[in-house]
């Protein structure tokens, strides 16, 4: 906390300090970075009721209102369907570091999914990105992986 | 439905930073406004629903803070935390419950937090907030993919905030009232890709706040009863990646909902005036599409064919809309304003002529996960 004001004018006061909390992760969340632990792949999960396969999976199909079970394994491959490369600067709330600007933010079909996961792609120059570019995850080393979406580095542009 | 009616309004001027005033201190204001406006007493409003997010004021249960400031004392408050359009359609719930007034109030302060970080803070913890999506960003994702879709230019975008900036002229309660053209916005800074500047929302303060009552109450009142003829909200889902961003259905279904109610039968005769939610430019077309007014893919055709500007067939944002001001919950509920005192006949220099049944909408969540539609008339 700090006050940083003279008298006789309208003043201020800053927080700066995190309010922390800890997030469980679930079931099959756990599964998820699991599976890109020990086979550098994702997993979806399939409705019973309609087909959709979801990544990453979850317990409810939100259109069927039905609990999910099936899981199953995807590639680690996928399509571009929407991307923007984004010039300000991003505090990431995790480790308090700023993201190096410009990155592109994608919007990815997983081979395999229904629904589209989202993720860094690795490529910034708009001459060489385009929606419907096929993408390759590129994840860390497993001795360096913590549990977390940034096991997977970004997405490479495969063709 | 029972008959219920928009009997007082205020605003205050949106603005980059309030520093003389607290979230109170707004409220206040807004809320007595309301009154004189209404020509009623507090003692006449029998409950209260402030609209508030406890991310953005940075304060726990951030609605009990602004209690006293809008009457609360002894009464009965409930606090939205969403756009104001849904704080508004809670307070005409308690009114058809049997209340006789509802106040509702909203508030906001862009200045004091970070809009990042606070916007980073509505998605998934686990699997998005890592990789940087807020507010902005998102918007871009969802530009990027309508754009896509419909082959939509850049330039096409960009006359819809040409146009809204240019209302905002014409409105005092504005904040980024501005001539600008089509290539001002083309050549303004890149924010995310295909976003720029000028086509984003500024950061704003301010506050806003509507009477709701039932006919009994709004026969006293001082102005033209404004009457609620079909409201609704809808929802879809919360992963971005489970959602069609070029394809608005949420908003498509809250609005058949709400025209069902209001006996519109073809929106785009039937509506003389629309207030929609647009922090980004983009939004517009794609809303309107959402709303009926045109066919999916054509919603930038309505201002090239100069249907949505002053003067046209729907004249859409006479304020200025949320480019020209985003006070965020507030927003939704300044667009209820502005279509409510275009129905009253009171728009001052922003008037759509013969303004009789005008439509208001706001939404939630990111890229307009959750929409909510007001038709409202001079009519009964």
């Amino acid at each position: 906390m700090s006050t940083q004001n003279r008298q006789g004018e309208l003043m201020q006061l800053t927080f700066a300090y995190p309010m922390p909390y800890e997030w469980s992760i679930g079931l099959y969340g756990s599964r998820f970075f699991q599976e890109i632990k020990e086979k550098r792949r994702f997993i979806g999960i399939k409705c019973n009721g309609c087909g959709m396969v979801y990544v990453p999976p979850r317990r409810v199909c939100g259109p069927c209102f039905k609990e999910l079970s099936e899981l199953v394994p995807l590639s680690d491959t996928g399509v571009i369907t929407a991307f923007s490369v984004v010039n300000y600067p991003f505090i990431d709330p995790n480790t308090g570091l700023q993201r190096p600007i410009p990155y592109t933010y994608g919007y990815i079909r997983l081979d395999g999914a229904d629904n589209i996961f989202s993720h860094i792609i690795n490529e910034t120059d708009l001459g060489r990105i385009h929606v419907g570019m096929k993408v390759r995850a590129v994840f860390k080393e497993p001795d360096r992986m913590q549990g977390n979406i940034q096991d997977i580095k970004y997405f490479d542009i495969i063709s | 439905m029972d008959k219920a009616a928009i009997v007082g309004v205020a605003q205050i001027k949106y603005e980059r930073r309030k520093k003389d005033q607290i979230f109170a201190d707004m409220v206040f204001d807004v809320t007595r406004e309301a009154l004189d406006d209404a020509g009623l007493t507090i003692h006449d409003v029998d409950n209260v629903v402030t609209v508030s997010n406890d991310f953005f004021d940075g304060r726990t249960i951030s609605g009990m803070a602004v209690g006293d400031a809008c009457g609360g004392q002894d009464k009965n408050i409930s606090t939205v935390s969403g756009d104001g359009t849904f704080g508004a359609f809670y307070g005409l719930m308690r009114v058809l419950s049997g209340y006789k007034a509802t106040i509702v109030v909203a508030h906001y302060k862009g200045s004091e937090g970070d809009i990042n970080i606070t916007t980073n803070g509505m998605f998934d913890p686990v699997f998005h907030r890592h990789l940087g999506i807020d507010a902005v960003s998102s918007a871009a994702l969802q530009a990027n993919a309508y754009m896509t879709r419909y082959g939509i230019r850049e330039e096409d975008i960009a006359q819809v905030s040409v146009k809204n900036h240019g209302n905002a002229k014409n409105n005092p309660f504005a904040q980024l009232p501005m001539d600008i053209t089509v290539n001002d916005v083309m050549k303004s800074r890149k924010i995310a890709e295909p976003l720029k500047l000028l086509d984003c929302c500024p950061i704003s303060d301010g506050a806003a706040a509507v009477i709701i009552a039932g006919e009994d109450i709004a026969a006293k009142c001082r102005k033209k009863p404004v009457w609620v003829r079909g409201v609704a909200h809808c929802c879809e889902e919360y992963f971005l990646g489970d959602r069609d961003l070029s394809n608005p259905v949420a908003l498509r279904e809250a609005a058949t909902r709400a025209y069902a109610m209001a006996g519109i039968r073809n929106p785009i005769e039937d509506i003389d005036v629309a207030e929609v939610l647009e922090p980004f430019s983009y939004m517009e077309p794609l809303w309107l599409e959402g709303l009926g007014f045109c066919e999916p893919g054509a919603g930038c055709s309505l201002i090239t064919k100069g249907i949505t500007v002053m003067g046209g067939k729907l004249p859409v944002n006479p304020s200025g809309g949320a480019l020209s001001a985003n006070p965020v919950l507030v927003a939704g509920l300044a667009r209820l304003i502005e279509a409510a005192l275009q129905v009253r006949g009171e728009a001052g220099a922003r008037q759509v002529k013969n303004a009789d049944t005008a439509l208001a909408q706001g939404f939630n969540g990111p890229c307009g996960q959750s929409h909510c539609v007001w038709i409202i008339s001079g009519t009964k």
